[in-house]
């Protein structure tokens, strides 16, 4: 028989995508509880105002209404927590006002939760909720950074004065200062990146149960890492010992960072619980979403290149204010910060780099990491850089591009921004990508497009990210209040079908499919025996979770090494039984066996003696054939690649139209072509949402204009067009698969391609630059000034 | 949503006097923009009451007319033979009007008496020059759009049917809302029985209009390079993050010259 090849390579199909598309999914909000009630949030409708009274008297006496809680009612527990603290330039720790869970006397963004109504039902609880009484008196109020920072803007928290978080950098910046005085050229861009709401498909749940004859808590959430929402809300806002709070984040239904953040809903429902002795649940409507799921992005930044008369990069010089909203949410500090100015070397040898970062809080939702977090910044910021000194100096952005990457026999590359890259191969990624899109093909397509009345472009953007965020002492040195390895259990069970019990979470990745390759590959088990179990704190190790494309080379790595145990115990067992040293063990495709002869046992003998030991090495080994691994990587891993994108612009109406995609990316060993190709194009979906049409709008007080889809425009499948995904790896060198990752990639090269295609297809209009979204009425501007400027 | 009474009639005379006398009482046709607003609790109705059971569905076309029942839905109409032969711009209307849900609930006769400013339907009502037929009287397409969200239709007035004399030519073409996918800018352009027609949704800050300059243009000649000279102030138009007055000004002219050509 041959069975089918279902192990590292092979593209099966994703397991889970059958309960998922038959309906048969098991969301938080498909669980009920016997006797459950609902909570429903009021909101503060206010971006910032001082809260002079709260009557809930006539809501607590509404139909149904099981209590109404608000701050004072909550004042025994803590603040949320944030993960991570960045030091300022002068050493001092960044500004660290507390996040309450419910508004405490002042409410600081639209959205602001200011009580909690809990009902019989959903019905009721929002029928309450309107019926408290809630006395504001409006504070002036900021939205962007560059209000926020003028002086005499609205003061958003006491202790932070100016609203700044922090003032931070990284590099030599004397070093930068000399290069710019001794260069050519120099080039320099000032540059937004957009607001983005992630806007998953399901919306945010929290279920919080109690039993009141155990003790015992359960929270179910939709959440990317459920040992990290317990031990945040655990020991931090309620106080509850680990034993006795369960998390449960069953399946979710994509995340893209906004699901790794606790949120104040998750605190209530389990504080609420408990003091009610009744399950409580919140399902967000989409309303909420908008206005409480932490946003991504939102940067305004200046770069400056200083290059030598040949067009060598001699220095970057960035200065970046980051948008962190009204409060830290719990990995905001690290985005603007380690995961991207650390980035600022990109594919480029730039021998020396300085940035300044100024965090600044504002009237708005908190901003955290969204789909490659800090990456995309970077990414846009230099790409568009490159593009721009191609316009300014007439550069041809390939041969500039090639010159100044980090050659291919300069790996391990230590950066100057402290990160050091294994591998990579920037040259093979570009050269396959042109080839790939026929760029050499363009200035047909341009001249027959022209012939239509139409503007056709081309940009290319090439990327390096950084993934796996990693070792755990790196990190905590700079700031993280949290390990970052990760953990796995391989139970070979008695019959030889395994459980893999996971730290990292699959919220769409398709982890069930692919860790269960590694599985088939490394111990020959068969593909329909492995099962993967993730989301539950009571039935998996302590583990991370899955964000920054993590899951595989750092949750996978793990998995390989509880493997490397398996193996080596059953060796043991098969040398007893087959009374052979153990040395002479060699294990293969699921059987060990006397090298040399034809003497083996399957791994599902080997798993029934372990279970069974009657015939056993008692003296020398415990029975059982279950084994755990924790791994803290040695370093990041670093993806990279080049994305192609080609545009047709309508000047007649400005309206862009994305002709063709090609993405050519690094992303290491490649497990299951099919999952890479899906998450390559999804995350190029969403990259291209934000250069064309995502936009999250505040007016200049802090009201959110763009709060639902009628106004906030996510990309469709029309906004699309083919995606063309091709990968060209080079191996991890630090980790036992060779991966990097790839659920971040497509959001981190597209945007740029599609800004530089943009700008290439205006050409004639001599535009330079163009913020993101690249909207019709922008590019109309554009064209119709040209046009007037010409007649 | 809040609690509200529902009723659900077997003759127009029932929903009409369910309707009467009760100003918090609203109709309910496909619910797909009445159920939305619902939901957000924007509004409370005292009671509903549903139009789906007097029969008002159905396509008549005569030689000089299409008649269609205010309950028909998009999608009938999208899909209809006579429509698509007799007046093929308004089978396309419908068929571009949401997705494929919206289109299977929603009713001309909801989109009417709403009157969005940024719908479909009021275009080709007013660039066909149609007659809108309800429980007490009939109205004319010029005397019915009164402004945002406000027709002719008195309290409790129930939309029958619309009738649209056949053009000899017409075509639609919609701008979208990139988000909503609405109407941005929108026009219809019909030439025929009732002369030279154009109508402009989704552009003006009192919804749907008449664009008499392009009007005349064309009157003299039939032909997209009429278009060129003819230019709309951006005064009374729409202005909002998709796009300035100017921009939806600029708008009507490139979307009413595609009509032309798209027309014949
Ligand atoms: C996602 C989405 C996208 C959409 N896109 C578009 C689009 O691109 N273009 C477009 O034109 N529209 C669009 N619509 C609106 C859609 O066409 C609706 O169907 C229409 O606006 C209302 O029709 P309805 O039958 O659903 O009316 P309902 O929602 O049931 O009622 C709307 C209003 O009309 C009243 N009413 C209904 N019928 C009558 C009657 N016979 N007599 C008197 N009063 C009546 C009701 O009391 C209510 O006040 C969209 C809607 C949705 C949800």
């Amino acid at each position: 028989m041959n069975a089918p090849f279902e192990g590292i390579g092979a593209s099966v199909r994703r397991k889970e995508d059958l309960r998922f598309i038959s309906g048969r999914g098991n969301y938080t909000d498909d669980i009920n509880r016997p006797n459950q009630t609902y909570a429903v949030f009021r909101r503060s409708d206010r971006p910032h105002a001082k809260i002079i009274s709260i009557d809930t008297s006539a809501a607590k006496a509404a139909p149904g209404v099981v209590a109404v809680y608000t701050a004072e009612d909550l004042a025994a527990i803590g603040g949320l927590p944030c993960g991570w603290q960045i030091h300022s330039k002068d050493g001092s720790p960044m500004a660290e006002p507390k996040h309450p869970v419910l508004a405490e006397g002042k409410v600081r963004h639209v959205g602001d939760p200011i009580a909690v109504v809990i009902a019989e039902t959903k019905q009721q609880a929002r029928d309450a909720a309107e019926l408290i009484n809630i006395d504001l008196q409006d504070l002036p109020s900021t939205a962007t950074v560059t209000d926020a920072l003028k002086p005499g803007a609205a003061q958003i928290h006491d202790n932070a004065p100016g609203n700044v978080c922090y003032d931070w950098h990284i590099g030599d910046k004397d070093a930068v200062d000399a290069a710019f005085a001794k260069a050519a050229k120099v080039v320099k861009l000032d540059l937004e990146n957009n607001r983005l709401v992630p806007n998953a498909m399901e919306p945010r749940v929290a279920l919080g149960d109690y039993d009141r004859h155990t003790g015992d808590y359960t929270l179910f959430t939709t959440s990317q890492n459920p040992h990290v929402i317990r031990l945040l809300m655990g020991a931090f806002v309620l106080q509850l010992p680990e034993h006795k709070l369960r998390v449960v984040a069953p399946d979710v239904g994509g995340g893209f960072g906004s699901k790794i953040y606790h949120y104040a809903e998750e605190a209530t429902v389990t504080w609420a619980a408990g003091r009610l002795g009744r399950p409580v649940k919140w399902t967000a409507d989409r309303t909420e979403s908008f206005m409480s799921d932490a946003h991504g992005r939102d940067h305004v930044s200046t770069a400056e290149m200083a290059l030598d008369a040949q067009g060598n990069f001699l220095a970057l010089r960035v200065n970046t204010l980051a948008n962190m909203g009204a409060y830290l949410s719990t990995f905001a500090p690290a985005v603007p910060t380690y995961l991207y100015a650390t980035l600022l070397a990109g594919t480029y040898k730039t021998p020396v780099i300085y940035a300044e970062v100024k965090a600044v809080f504002t009237n708005t939702v908190p901003v955290d990491a969204y789909r490659g977090a800090g990456r995309p910044e970077a990414t846009f910021l230099l790409e568009r850089l490159v593009d721009t000194i191609c316009h300014d100096t007439g550069a041809d952005p390939i041969a500039i591009r090639l010159q100044n990457f980090i050659p291919k026999d300069a790996f391990p590359y230590q950066t100057p921004v402290a990160l050091q890259y294994d591998s990579g191969d920037y040259f093979t990624t570009m050269e396959v990508a042109l080839k790939n899109a026929d760029y050499a093909g363009f200035p047909a397509r341009k001249a027959a497009a022209a012939a239509k009345g139409k503007l056709r472009g081309i940009g290319i953007s090439t990327y390096l990210e950084a993934c796996g965020i990693a070792p755990s002492a790196v990190v905590g040195s700079l700031g993280a209040r949290a390990g970052l390895y990760e953990v796995a259990n391989i139970r070979v069970h008695p019959t030889g079908s395994v459980s893999v019990f996971t730290g990292t979470h699959s919220h769409g990745q398709g982890h069930e499919t692919t860790l269960a390759q590694l599985v088939t590959s490394q111990l020959g088990v068969p593909f329909s025996q492995v099962e993967i179990v993730h989301g539950d704190t009571n039935r998996i190790p302590f583990g991370m979770g899955t964000y920054g494309s993590r899951s595989l080379a750092v949750g996978g790595t793990a998995m390989v090494k509880a493997m490397d145990k398996i193996i080596a115990k059953g060796k043991k067992i098969a040398a007893h039984l087959l009374e052979a040293s153990v040395d002479d063990i060699e294990f293969a495709d699921g059987t060990f066996k006397v090298a040399g002869t034809d003497r083996a046992k399957t791994l599902g003998e080997i798993a029934l003696t372990a279970y069974v030991p009657h015939n056993y090495p008692i003296t020398e080994i415990e029975p059982g054939l279950d084994e755990t691994a924790f791994y803290d990587p040695a370093n990041f891993t670093f993806p990279g690649g080049c994305h192609v994108c080609e545009v047709e612009i309508d000047p007649e109406t400005g309206v862009t139209s994305i002709v063709n995609f090609t993405a050519v990316d690094d992303v290491g060993r490649v497990v299951n072509p099919m999952i890479v190709e899906g998450q390559v194009q999804g995350g190029v979906a969403q990259g291209i949402g934000q250069a064309l049409l995502e936009h999250a709008v505040y007016d200049s007080n802090g009201q959110l204009l763009s709060g639902s889809f009628m106004d906030y425009t996510m990309p469709r499948a029309d906004n699309l067009s083919n995606i063309s995904v091709a990968t060209e790896n080079t191996m991890c060198t630090h980790n036992p698969l060779g991966v990097k990752g790839c659920g971040e990639v497509g959001a981190i090269g597209s945007p740029p391609a599609v800004i530089n295609a943009v700008v290439n297809a205006l050409k004639q209009y001599g535009v330079r630059h163009m913020n993101m979204p690249a909207s019709p009425e922008k590019i109309w501007g554009i064209i119709n000034a040209g046009r007037k400027a010409a007649e | 949503m809040y609690d509200f009474g529902y009723t659900k009639p077997s003759s127009l005379a029932d929903a009409v006097a369910a309707l009467a006398g009760d100003d918090e009482a609203k109709a309910l046709a496909g619910g797909q923009t009445l159920i939305p607003v619902l939901k957000q609790r924007l509004n409370k109705p005292s009671k509903v009451v549903d139009l789906s059971k007097l029969g008002l569905s159905g396509i008549t076309v005569t030689g000089d007319s299409v008649t269609i029942g205010a309950m028909t839905n998009h999608a009938t109409v999208a899909a209809s033979a006579d429509v698509k032969r007799a007046i093929p711009a308004l089978a396309a209307l419908a068929g571009g009007i949401g997705d494929i849900q919206v289109r299977n609930r929603g009713t001309i006769g909801g989109s009417l008496a709403n009157n969005d400013p940024s719908a479909c339907y009021p275009s080709a009502v007013l660039a066909l020059g149609a007659t809108i037929t309800t429980n007490k009287r009939s109205i004319a397409a010029d005397d019915y759009f009164q402004g945002m969200f406000t027709t002719a239709l008195e309290a409790g007035e129930v939309i029958t049917s619309v009738s649209f004399p056949i053009p000899a030519k017409a075509a639609y073409i919609k701008f979208k809302n990139p988000a909503s996918r609405y109407a941005m800018v929108g026009v219809f352009v019909a030439t025929g029985p009732k002369g030279v027609r154009v109508a402009v949704t989704g552009a003006g800050q009192g919804g749907v209009f008449r664009h008499t300059a392009a009007e005349a243009a064309l009157s003299k000649s039939w032909s997209p390079a009429a278009i060129d000279g003819v230019s709309i102030s951006p005064d009374n138009m729409n202005s909002d993050i998709h796009a300035s007055a100017p921009y939806r000004a600029h708008l009507v002219g490139v979307i009413t010259k595609r009509a032309v050509t798209a027309a014949g």
